[in-house]
């Protein structure tokens, strides 16, 4: 693609392969329990798929599909995920030298901006290896998660009761292993702690969607500053040691 | 989900990808806002984990979910490989619900 392939191979070392691997497969079986309980919850098979392809950000996908299937309104999940996905703003910046300079390969790399490609390509110091971990990881996460998606809404078109699996814990958990590793900053955890309060207590009252936004009054909380980014973004942390 | 909600999230999402790549040399971002970003992100992630762990529509999910979450937790502090946290959780919130615990 960008490069010849081959030498992309050689770039890249067999630790790095192994674990983009594995981060594959961890990202195949969430993509695979987000088709399957989407479907299994009512939404039509395209609506998981066409997430996938288009959104292709993981937590952003089970919160809207979440509002949704709670009963909340389209536009609450949209603002739920695109809250979400404003963390995505600065990964751009961080990882825009190792897109690349053309336009078609800016346009084509931006959409492959996901906590795991940041998280792989800051790994690598030198610009070539950079150059070849992001776009390793970033489309081979983009193929596995967009077939596991696919696989997963036939299982749940099959499977009528998602929850005798236990499906509906998959989510939760996926999220509290991204998070968990931030909540290690005193300031991020009193402000995280204090927001899932305000959201569990104004679920009886609100609309679906608006408990979890409301839980950002816990910012106020968060005065002083964490360390960096790096430091503090959950889910590049939990990536580092898949 | 109607695919207007669909292509707002896809398209808000698509330029705060490309916003990077595209203003690189014009735009910094204050490592305030950085920060923030952060924060919000892990504030926005923990409320998600409690509500969908704890809560069902307006009312409380039932014990095997909550426990079935916990357990992953836990083997996640632990650094347990990431497949396996997400098999145990689900497999414990069965296990739960097999054994008649909603």
């Amino acid at each position: 693609m960008i490069l010849d392939m081959r030498s992309f191979w050689r770039t890249l070392d067999r630790g790095s392969l192994r674990d983009i691997s594995l981060v594959c497969l961890a990202d195949a079986i969430v993509g695979a329990s987000f088709g399957a309980i989407t479907v299994s919850g009512g939404l039509s098979p395209w609506v998981p798929i066409a997430m996938s392809v288009l959104v292709f950000a993981g937590g952003a996908q089970f919160a809207a599909a979440g509002v949704v299937l709670a009963g909340g309104s389209p536009a609450a999940a949209a603002v739920a995920g695109l809250v979400l996905n404003a963390r995505l703003l600065p990964y751009g910046f961080t990882v825009a030298d190792t897109v690349g300079g053309r336009w078609w390969t800016r346009l084509l790399g931006a959409q492959l901006i996901t906590d795991e490609t940041v998280a792989f390509t800051l790994r690598q110091h030198e610009p070539q290896r950079r150059r070849a971990t992001f776009w390793t990881c970033g489309l081979a996460l983009f193929g596995c998660w967009n077939v596991a998606v696919v696989l997963g809404v036939l299982a749940g078109a099959v499977l009528r009761d998602t929850g005798s699996l236990g499906l509906d814990a998959a989510f939760p958990t996926v999220l509290l292993a991204l998070v968990l590793p931030s909540l290690a900053d005193r300031s991020t955890r009193n402000a995280a702690l204090a927001g899932a309060v305000i959201a569990v207590a104004a679920t009886p009252f609100l609309p679906a969607g608006l408990p979890v936004l409301l839980a950002l009054a816990g910012l106020v909380l968060a005065r002083r500053p964490a360390a960096t980014v790096a430091d503090t973004n959950p889910a590049l942390e939990a990536r580092r040691c898949p | 989900m109607p695919l207007i909600a669909i292509a707002v999230l896809a398209a808000g999402t698509y330029a705060f990808r490309l916003a990077g790549p595209v203003f690189r040399h014009r735009i910094h971002i204050p490592d305030r806002v950085q920060r923030l970003l952060a924060t919000a992100t892990a504030v926005l992630l923990t409320a998600l984990v409690a509500t969908a762990a704890l809560t069902q529509g307006h009312g409380f999910a039932g014990w095997a979910r909550p426990v079935g979450v916990l357990v992953g937790g836990v083997l996640a502090l632990r650094r347990v490989p990431f497949p396996v946290v997400i098999i145990a959780a689900a497999a414990t919130t069965a296990v739960l619900r097999l054994s008649g615990i909603p």
